[in-house]
């Protein structure tokens, strides 16, 4: 009997592990090592010609990265692009979701519509957008209609990140959107009822019930949009065509490491280095926000 | 009282109607222009509908960029393939997590967890190394083998199938079915909407995915349609007619999938942000 049951544990071992080889395969040789592998890389300086050479630099290549100019201006771009677009992006999201959820007809209709550039791919995105951000294409064209000021969207150093900030917010709002509303079914109907008994209008009631309620959510949006925001790099890359131009304008953080690490000669080991500063600051801005939102209980 | 809320209503309608034009011009602009000639393209007008409605656009990028095809058949293989190895593999791992007893299992759900966290741009670097000495650099399967699971839905899939009920399995087992029989021939049939949900977005995210296929492929007859629309435009700077007709072939698919699966959609986007 003893003997028996030990036998089926170990089938059943074997079965799970079985089970998990796949998984496991990729997760060893493609995700968890080369997390190591990384962190070797980011204290070497890489050689890939001829036969791939590796030099034993220490922490030189994470010093290099404060006296690295464009290392400064690509964390700027990124920091100025999370700072604008997660705020507007959620709030967006929570506009929308609380519109659609306010019992109104055709809300299914609004939502596919809604969705659409969720479904698009980055790249069909980033071109129709510089088509239309083109010098006479249709945003200055309708600008000029009436009577506001055109601009170079995607040639002047001054305006070219906010044009992809604005293209970013309009196609990421709606998948937060979604989320939202599968969360505002969840608010019970009798805190709206308690509110009205209250005397509340419709404004008090969503800022004083539906916001406070879908905190937990909110938490979540914004993390999602940090991590999402941070590792900005199709738009700015099919923007530029590689460059981060004009002028630097639209080098984000990840666009640095992409150049260091596959245009340049010899700076892989310093892209690892950048990738993994990349991945603390993820982690920390991470950390502050949900220290601000005190909301422990999400996961 | 009555009145104030019709204005209210009205006003809600107004936002939402907004945003839906504002969310359908770049599309229409862009399918518009699709059916414009070049001469339209450059004159700059701002008309939805064109003088001249022309198809020349599409049989010009068939024809003259000899490669679109193949970009299109390179996109689908190598998504379908990552979706349904995906479906496989996500399910068996989350069903070993959920439901079998093996030593180790909490360490590598740990692992599962952990790897959510990292971003992918730590590992790209490593990974083009490991592609580069396996010699799966410019290859197809260096494009699906590192992307054939994913731990986002490994985790989705455990909490499933941790909430599956038991006794369907019990009576499996108890008909002299195997562990691997039940899980294919009853588990796997039952799971369809968790199912339908993975598979939706992880056929998305390998379609639009750019930055993989940007570092792994170099040669052309290899490229997905990403990448390919990028040279395309590098090619054709002003040809705005042909890059948006190119555009528009290469979002046709995905507008097809969701016509039909856009109820899994939400669920899956609930499923992702519910937790």
């Amino acid at each position: 009997m003893k003997n028996s049951l030990l036998k089926r544990t170990v089938r059943e071992s074997m079965q799970g592990y079985l089970f998990l080889m796949p998984a496991l395969f990729v997760l060893v040789v493609f995700l968890v090592g080369p997390i190591f592998y990384a962190i070797f890389l980011s204290f070497h300086k890489v050689q890939l010609l001829g036969t791939t050479s590796f030099d034993f630099v220490a922490f030189k290549n994470y010093i290099n990265i404060f006296d690295d100019l464009r290392a400064k201006i690509a964390l700027l771009n990124t920091a100025k692009y999370v700072l604008i677009v997660v705020p507007c992006q959620t709030l967006l999201a929570l506009v929308l979701a609380a519109t659609l959820n306010a019992g109104m007809k055709g809300e299914k209709f609004f939502r596919i519509v809604y969705f659409l550039p969720t479904l698009t791919s980055s790249a069909v995105l980033t071109l129709i957008f510089m088509w239309m951000y083109n010098q006479n294409g249709l945003i200055n064209k309708v600008l000029d209609f009436v009577g506001l000021p055109t601009y170079n969207w995607i040639n002047d150093p001054e305006i070219a990140l906010y044009a992809i900030m604005a293209m970013n917010i309009w196609s990421t709002a709606p998948f937060f959107m979604v989320i939202y509303l599968a969360a505002l079914q969840n608010i019970p109907e009798s805190l709206y009822e308690a509110a009205e008994l209250d005397g509340a209008n419709a404004i008090q009631k969503f800022l004083y019930v539906t916001v406070p309620q879908l905190r937990p959510v909110t938490s979540f949006v914004v993390i999602m949009g940090l991590v999402g925001t941070f590792q900005l790099f199709d738009q700015s890359y099919i923007f530029s065509a590689g460059s981060g131009g004009p002028n630097n304008s639209t080098l984000t953080v990840v666009l640095l490491i992409y150049q260091y690490a596959f245009k340049n000669m010899g700076t892989m080991g310093y892209a690892a280095a950048l990738a993994f500063a990349l991945a603390v600051i993820i982690l920390i801005a991470t950390l502050i926000q949900r220290k601000f939102s005190k909301e422990e209980s999400l996961y | 009282m009555k009145k104030k809320l019709t204005v209210g209503k009205a006003f809600l309608y107004g936002i939402l109607i907004v945003y839906a034009v504002i969310t359908v011009i770049p599309f229409l602009w862009a399918l518009s222009s699709s059916f414009k000639n070049l001469d339209e393209i450059v004159s700059g007008t701002i008309n939805f509908i064109p003088k001249q409605f022309t198809f020349n656009n599409y049989k010009v990028i068939f024809v003259q960029q000899e490669l679109f095809p193949r970009w299109l058949f390179n996109s689908v293989f190598i998504a379908t393939s990552v979706t349904l190895l995906n479906m496989i593999f996500n399910s068996m791992a989350g069903y070993a997590l959920a439901r079998l007893q093996f030593p180790g299992k909490r360490t590598i759900f740990v692992i599962v967890l952990a790897v959510l966290m990292i971003p992918m741009q730590v590992t790209m670097i490593p990974n083009y190394l490991i592609l580069k000495s396996l010699g799966w650099l410019n290859s197809y399967q260096g494009m699906i083998i590192p992307t054939m699971i994913n731990a986002t839905f490994i985790f989705m899939m455990r909490q499933f199938f941790v909430n599956f009920p038991k006794e369907l399995e019990e009576a499996a087992e108890l008909d002299g079915l195997s562990k691997i029989g039940t899980f294919f021939r009853i588990v796997l049939p039952l799971a369809k909407p968790a199912l339908a949900a993975q598979a939706i977005f992880v056929f998305m995210g390998s379609w639009n995915d750019f930055m993989r296929p940007l570092i792994i492929l170099s040669s052309p007859e290899l490229f997905t349609l990403p990448i390919g629309l990028n040279t395309f435009k590098g090619q054709y700077i002003s040809y705005w007619n042909y890059i948006m007709a190119a555009s528009m072939v290469f979002t046709l698919p995905i507008l097809l999938i969701y016509t039909f699966f856009s109820r899994y959609f939400i669920k899956g986007v609930s499923f992702s942000g519910g937790k």
